[in-house]
């Protein structure tokens, strides 16, 4: 039996424009791009040039640091571009797909034949070790580590975020032999998290090599940074490993298959969605392909959830660990005496200054920041959507001051961005937290 | 329409433009009206909540004004009875009108003022936390407070007590609080005493001309209460637990009426702006030593009668929750909020020359709550560090 936890703090974000279980469109591969800033901490050697012809499984680039990690395309085609930003930082490799859909064979072994060595060069060597995350940090995994555990969050309460029950529905075995291969790189078990709502109506309590732990509450308790913090949290000088739930089954598929296999399900949604639903689709596919959801207008679109995923434009691409794109307009108008209006009925607040409370339904929010920059001043509306042991503003302010001793005493080892992703959410002087944490992080991994 | 006037004055105002050293203050203004056109960065959260400060600062501002219409009709009431002058409702609320309006002004223009310039030379927006604190220094000053020394307490409490720190939001004293301190130790005849707190009081006294109809021991009944902290001062000054409730006493034009202050407090708690956890343990501290003065047989006051007297009530809910100055930390404001209670009370039972501790006692605890947050926090990282060991 599974220990049971129940959070009280957080946030179901009532955001309209969720996905209806159903895959409305399958995306051939066409052009597709792989991101090396969708890694922290990796710096990319680039190991084609334009024109290079390249199979789903042919490595695109690998980390400077560890020339054995590599980064491979998802489809068969040529490399169209290198895209570089400034100071020539590479930001994609775009790959055009030519409808062959080849894949490098890789020779796979049996699972259970593989001890840590051997199945960390296997994953390296498909590049599948991308895969896997490490915190503190939330980098990619160091395969030289040794991972307390691995987590894995089987729950998704992201803001109209993919259910992983319905888009994983048909990969239960590629799942089970995800968690099999990942058994094999810690001794610390594979932690497997399921909501105690739906525990027994998830296929997923059938998956066995796991320790389960089933988690009840509001949005970010399906993070799985959140659930780590309340099932083995990080001490200074531990690491764990985490793997999102779709890419355990890109994992498994290789065993299944011997190739390098990513195509996904992924949740098309948001307010600003035609026909919300769900998508099949190649990883890293541009959104051009999927421009048959976007709705009318300046139309926002984010890879990933609405409240930690990135803006990548309707001509960008789904980021590397994402499974979800949403769809926003953009809030640029002005509202004439909008803080004043006592109701505000188009607007949600989780404050009770407003009566929103007293509504139940969905908003088509938008992209306004709802008010300008100020200074912290309240206090206690971080930490009520924070349900972790942790003094959020007392993190935050650490982190702008750059005090290392601090961050690490406050627990910068716990968070990463999308942990805290509620905070800026709920934050009246409307600061960019996330950016804050990201950079105290960015300032550690510097330092430390 | 006021949308066509700020786009077409907006180019005034930019950088280049021939008023850009107002442009700080002209994006005060815009905002004002209209919540901006601004949207969300690319890599944070993409959607915000619809709260900002403008909104949760205007609920303060909203919560206090039952105590400060009170306070105005209290004004009038509180002259035509010492000065035996029967006037009607109408006649009270207009003499307090008349008496409170100058305060207003004399606060915004002089602590605005300097909120536009300072936010100007700092190429900040101008932070609205003085929209509240402006609106409380009115009144919880002497109604007969020469203005110019109100601009000089309003022009310290700003300039000293928050823009040195950094501005709203980094100040460590509640600004309201300061100004008031300010007045309190630099003009303490215009501060306290007996006559203060009765508009046109002490100027009839000093001119010596009596009042027609008024006499002496009319004079005596306008002290405050508190002058009187004791069951038989109260009872000799003609007022009762229920006039102390009601409100209808000499007394800063805010801070009297009990039942006005609870009306703004249950605004406050309703909407989650202010702390219940601080303005409940101020109400216990205070509980507690009043009720161990009560046993101890330092006052014959009963522990409840505490906390309608004077200035405790107003400062439990719109001043010891203010939150910037209070502590940061939940369990930091119980302790914060105890404190502020306890030390009200005690000053009131120890020190007859100075019956009004609530000031002081936030004041102090102002300064306290970092160090209290402090300890809170450290406890938190060694909980922490202790899991590692434990593992």
């Amino acid at each position: 039996m599974s220990d049971q936890i129940r959070l009280k703090k957080g946030l179901d974000l009532p955001i309209a424009g969720a996905a209806l279980c159903e895959v409305t469109r399958r995306v051939a591969p066409g052009l597709v791009a792989v991101k090396p800033t969708d890694f922290r901490g990796m710096v990319p050697r680039l190991l084609v040039k334009e024109g290079d012809p390249v199979k789903a499984g042919t490595p695109l680039f690998a980390d400077k640091k560890n020339t054995a990690m590599v980064f491979c395309s998802p489809v068969s085609g040529t490399v169209e571009a290198v895209v570089r930003g400034d100071k020539r930082k590479l930001l994609a490799v775009t790959v055009k797909a030519d409808g062959k859909n080849e894949s490098v064979r890789f020779d796979v072994p049996k699972i259970s034949s593989l001890d840590k060595k051997g199945m960390t060069d296997l994953l390296l060597q498909c590049g599948l070790w991308p895969c896997l995350k490490q915190r503190p940090y939330g980098t990619v995994a160091d395969p030289e580590a040794e991972p307390k555990a691995i987590f894995i969050s089987g729950m998704n309460t992201a803001p109209l975020g993919a259910d992983r029950d319905f888009t994983l529905k048909d990969e239960m075995a590629a799942v089970q032999a995800g968690i099999d291969a990942l058994g094999r790189l810690t001794k610390g078990g594979v932690h497997f998290s399921l909501s105690a709502k739906n525990y027994a109506g998830s296929e997923f309590h059938k998956l066995t090599g796991v320790i389960f732990h089933q988690f009840e509450g509001p949005h970010p308790a399906g993070n799985v940074g959140v659930q780590i913090n309340h099932i083995s949290p990080i001490n200074k000088g531990e690491v764990v490993w985490t793997v999102d739930l779709p890419l355990v089954a890109v994992i498994g598929r290789l065993f299944l298959k011997g190739i390098y296999d990513d195509r996904r399900i992924i949740a098309v949604a948001g307010p600003a969605a035609v026909n919300p639903s769900y998508a099949e689709v190649p990883a890293g596919v541009c959104m051009k392909d999927l421009s048959a959801f976007f709705g009318e207008g300046d139309v926002r679109v984010v890879s990933g959830d609405v409240l930690s995923g990135e803006a990548v434009g309707a001509d960008g691409f789904l980021g590397f660990y994402d499974d979800q794109v949403s769809l926003l307009k953009e809030g640029n108008y002005y509202e004439m005496f909008g803080w004043i209006n006592p109701f505000r009925s188009k607007k949600f607040s989780v404050s009770r200054a407003y009566p929103a409370f007293l509504r139940h339904k969905k908003y088509d929010m938008d992209t306004n920041e709802n008010g300008g920059e100020r200074p912290f001043l309240m206090n206690d509306v971080y930490g009520k959507v924070l349900p972790m042991d942790i003094y959020p503003l007392y993190l935050f302010k650490a982190c702008l001051a750059g005090d290392l001793d601090k961050m690490e005493q406050l627990g910068i080892y716990e968070v990463i961005e999308e942990d805290v992703a509620l905070c800026e959410y709920v934050c009246p002087s409307k600061i960019a937290i996330q950016d804050i944490v990201r950079k105290g992080i960015e300032l550690m991994m510097k330092e430390m | 329409m006021a949308k066509n006037f700020f786009d077409k004055v907006r180019p005034t105002f930019s950088e280049g433009g021939k008023l850009s050293w107002l442009h700080s203050a002209f994006d005060a203004f815009e905002t004002f009206f209209f919540v901006p056109n601004r949207t969300t960065g690319k890599g944070g959260t993409h959607v915000k909540d619809c709260v900002d400060l403008k909104r949760l600062l205007i609920i303060v501002v909203l919560a206090l004004v039952p105590a400060l219409l009170f306070g105005i009709w209290n004004l009038g009431f509180q002259h035509s009875k010492v000065f035996g002058l029967g006037w009607g409702f109408w006649q009270m609320v207009w003499y307090g009108f008349v008496k409170i309006i100058p305060l207003y002004l004399v606060s915004y223009i002089v602590g605005l003022g300097i909120e536009f310039a300072s936010a100007q030379m700092k190429g900040h927006e101008v932070s609205e936390g003085y929209l509240v604190s402006g609106f409380i220094i009115p009144l919880i000053v002497p109604v007969d407070v020469p203005w110019w020394m109100l601009a000089i307490a309003v022009a310290f409490a700003v300039i000293i007590g928050k823009e040195v720190f950094g501005g709203t939001g980094m100040n460590i004293w509640n600004p309201a609080l300061l100004a008031r301190a300010f007045l309190f130790f630099s003009y303490p005849s215009k501060m306290s005493g007996d006559s203060v707190w009765v508009g046109g009081l002490s100027k009839a006294l000093e001119g010596g001309t009596p009042w027609k109809g008024g006499e002496v021991v009319d004079a005596l009944s306008g002290a405050t209460p508190l002058s009187h902290a004791s069951l038989d001062g109260l009872s000799a000054a003609g007022t009762s637990a229920w006039n102390l409730f009601l409100g209808d006493i000499p007394g800063a034009v805010g801070e009297t009426s009990v039942i006005a202050i609870l009306i703004g407090a249950l605004i406050l708690l309703c909407t989650g702006v202010a702390s219940w956890k601080i303005m409940c343990s101020s109400v216990l501290g205070a509980l507690l030593v009043g009720w161990l003065g009560q046993i101890g047989g330092v006052t014959d006051i009963p522990c409840w009668e505490q906390l309608l007297l004077g200035g405790f009530a107003f400062g439990t809910v719109f001043m010891a929750t203010d939150p910037v100055t209070s502590a940061q930390t939940e369990t930091g404001k119980w302790i914060y909020g105890f404190l502020i209670g306890a030390l009200c009370i005690t000053v009131r039972l120890f020190n007859p020359g100075y019956p009004e501790g609530m000031m002081l006692a936030i004041l102090l605890m102002n300064t306290f709550a970092p160090l209290i947050d402090h300890y809170v926090v450290n406890a938190n990282v060694k909980r922490r560090l202790g899991r590692a060991k434990t593992v």
